[in-house]
């Protein structure tokens, strides 16, 4: 019974940590059809962000509570910066072309971005324990949880509400789906797609700032964190199907609740799991559970 | 109606002469690279051997991914097959004591071959992105195996001792150089071989399926079976790619299978451009210079180095390096 309740609040846990950096991924890709391997890059550097300003701000001995508000800042000056110069000063030149060689783009541009990180915060490790400290626990069928980690549950229930509310009842989200579901004739109605193109990717690059953000506090930010998160991100926006918010909650969900079951039940076999699922669920459906179907043109 | 109607049987003669001509000189072409190669070995300094041999066995690798390439498809993960290449070596040198250079090779294409016509039932159905970031899952799948197994060496990987050759044994100092002529003569069959695929019914398959699967199809040609094949044969030159690293190098470690030596490749494959079968030992020798340099000059920005490059071939050179010879022929032609 205990190692049921452990099971379900680490995969409940664990599943909106993959969810908050996974939605950002899924919505560009949605919109945009760009797969961003660059959002690991925005992952770190949400990360280290983060956790730089929040060693900064607890050195100078300020009220504690407001390094809440520095982590949801931090993600927010990365993600519009980053998204910004990545999406005006990039990828707006390489629409159109081959998918994969878009893939590549992002794919230099997370080289770079890794690359920026290691040049501006160096190789040590930048530990940013407080705000996670600060929450304390609570025991839960006699377990203590850490109350920083239910809150990211929280967090990610509220992204995922606000998200799937703004897709179906505000009309950005209307004029979103509307190119979503068939950009040329968005197009031919009026809507102005490069604009909204730069509004999603910024608001993709603040979605996985806010992952490495919400993140430091829980690991200790070190060189090469955002390589797992993207191709993780990946496997979870697969198993729900590309492009839709309501498949990543699902496929965050399944991955994460089968992660805490494998560490908990099988821990030889934790690795493997996530993949394991992936391939299983692609066997059965092969563009995710979500996903809908694409005519073949020719 | 009195329009002229196409006899193919006249232009049919016309086509494999062309095609004859086109094979004649590619044979040509490669007489002259094995020689070129081997007249240069016998100059060469110690370390510059060392280096032609990891630069030709990568440049395997790379041609793998030219024939996945040319069909529309890129493998973000192929280090999964070089990774296996050189861990077949390694854990066979080390758990069965066997060390003849040939039966090593054979057996980390024949361990790539086995995986990869097991995971092909499940890849070849997927396109761009899909197949791309599905590869990348499955190599990391084999890193984190690598990484976790003590038996298999761990993050430390282990040591490959200097390989026999059938019944000989080569003294260290010659080692190295017996080495390269295996890789000259491993790189001479890859190329010889895809070059003649490509010619074949099946190899003239590949650009038509990048161009349009669909009317491939309706011709009657099995596209998912023609991708299977493609990606085993990919497979196969990059475990041999890896099998011919592990013995050189002398050491393997997990890093061979990990995303970043996937993502070398698919640079590599980029910078060279699919135009030729040379393509990519051209390629594979520009990026070990480019490497040589940067650690010299730049050691902390090798990333950056990689990144940037790879965009600027990507928005001014889309067809990589190669396209400068092509280009440079369509001008001197009249």
């Amino acid at each position: 019974m205990v190692t049921a309740v452990t099971i379900f609040v680490d995969g409940l846990v664990y599943a909106a940590w993959l969810f908050i950096v996974a939605v950002g991924l899924t919505l560009i890709f949605g919109v945009m059809k760009v797969l961003n391997v660059a959002h690991g890059g925005f992952y770190s550097m949400g990360a280290y962000a983060a956790a730089w300003s929040v060693g900064i701000y607890f050195d100078a001995g300020l009220a504690p509570a407001g390094s809440f508000l520095l982590l949801a800042l931090s993600a927010v000056v990365v993600g519009v910066v980053l998204g910004l110069v990545l999406e005006r000063g990039l990828l707006r030149f390489v629409y159109g072309r081959d998918d994969i060689l878009v893939v590549l783009v992002t794919y230099a541009a997370f080289l770079i971005l890794e690359n920026l990180v290691l040049l501006i915060w160096g190789v040590d490790a930048y530990p940013a324990y407080q705000p996670s400290a600060l929450l304390g626990s609570t025991a839960i069928a006699g377990l203590p949880f850490n109350n920083y980690e239910l809150l990211l549950v929280v967090v990610a229930a509220a992204i995922g509400l606000a998200l799937t509310w703004g897709l179906a009842r505000t009309r950005l989200g209307k004029l979103l789906r509307a190119v979503i579901f068939d950009r040329e004739m968005a197009v031919a109605f009026g809507i102005d797609v490069a604009r909204l193109f730069t509004g999603t990717f910024v608001v993709g690059a603040i979605l996985g700032a806010l992952g490495g953000a919400v993140t430091a506090p829980t690991i200790s930010v070190v060189p090469g964190i955002g390589v797992e998160v993207i191709v993780l991100a990946f496997a979870v926006v697969v198993i729900g199907g590309l492009g839709s918010v309501m498949g990543t909650i699902l496929g965050a969900l399944i991955v994460g609740l089968a992660r805490a079951a494998a560490v908990h039940l099988l821990p030889e076999v934790e690795l493997f799991v996530i993949y394991g699922v992936m391939s299983l669920v692609l066997i059965l459906r092969p563009r995710g559970l979500f996903a809908q179907a694409q005519p073949r043109r020719i | 109606m009195d329009s002229p109607k196409p006899d193919r049987r006249s232009t049919l003669p016309l086509i494999l002469a062309a095609a004859g001509k086109e094979a004649a000189r590619r044979d040509l072409a490669l007489l002259l690279f094995v020689v070129g190669l081997m007249a240069a070995s016998l100059t060469m300094p110690g370390w510059a051997v060392y280096l032609v041999t990891v630069m030709l066995a990568r440049g395997l690798v790379v041609l793998g991914l030219l024939l996945l390439w040319r069909t529309g498809l890129m493998s973000f993960g192929q280090a999964l097959y070089y990774g296996i290449g050189a861990y077949a070596v390694g854990l066979t040198q080390k758990y069965l004591g066997l060390r003849e250079a040939f039966s090593l090779l054979a057996l980390g294409i024949v361990a790539a071959v086995l995986v990869a016509i097991a995971l092909g039932f499940l890849l070849r159905q997927y396109r761009d992105i899909f197949f791309a970031m599905l590869s990348l899952a499955f190599s990391m799948i084999l890193y984190g195996a690598l990484v976790k197994s003590e038996t298999l060496g761990s993050t430390d990987g282990f040591a490959v001792l200097t390989p026999h050759f059938l019944a000989w044994t080569p003294g260290t100092a010659s080692a190295q150089y017996d080495l390269l002529l295996l890789c000259i003569a491993a790189v001479a069959s890859g190329i010889y071989l895809v070059g003649r695929y490509l010619a074949s019914p099946m190899g003239h398959l590949t650009t038509a399926i990048r161009d349009n699967e669909i009317r491939v199809e309706y011709l009657g040609f099995p596209v998912r079976r023609a991708i299977h094949v493609k990606y085993v044969l990919a497979a196969a030159l990059s475990g041999a790619g890896g099998a011919l690293v592990a013995l050189a190098v002398g050491h393997i470690d997990p890093d061979m299978s990990y995303w970043t030596t996937s993502g070398e490749f698919v640079f590599v494959t980029i910078l060279a451009g699919s135009g030729s079968v040379f393509a990519p030992f051209l390629g594979s020798a520009i990026f070990e210079i480019l490497r040589t340099y940067a650690t010299d000059y730049a050691p902390y920005s090798w990333q950056m180095v990689l990144g940037v490059s790879l965009l600027l071939l990507i928005l001014f050179m889309p067809n990589g390096v190669w396209s400068l010879f092509r280009a440079r022929r369509k001008a001197a032609a009249p």
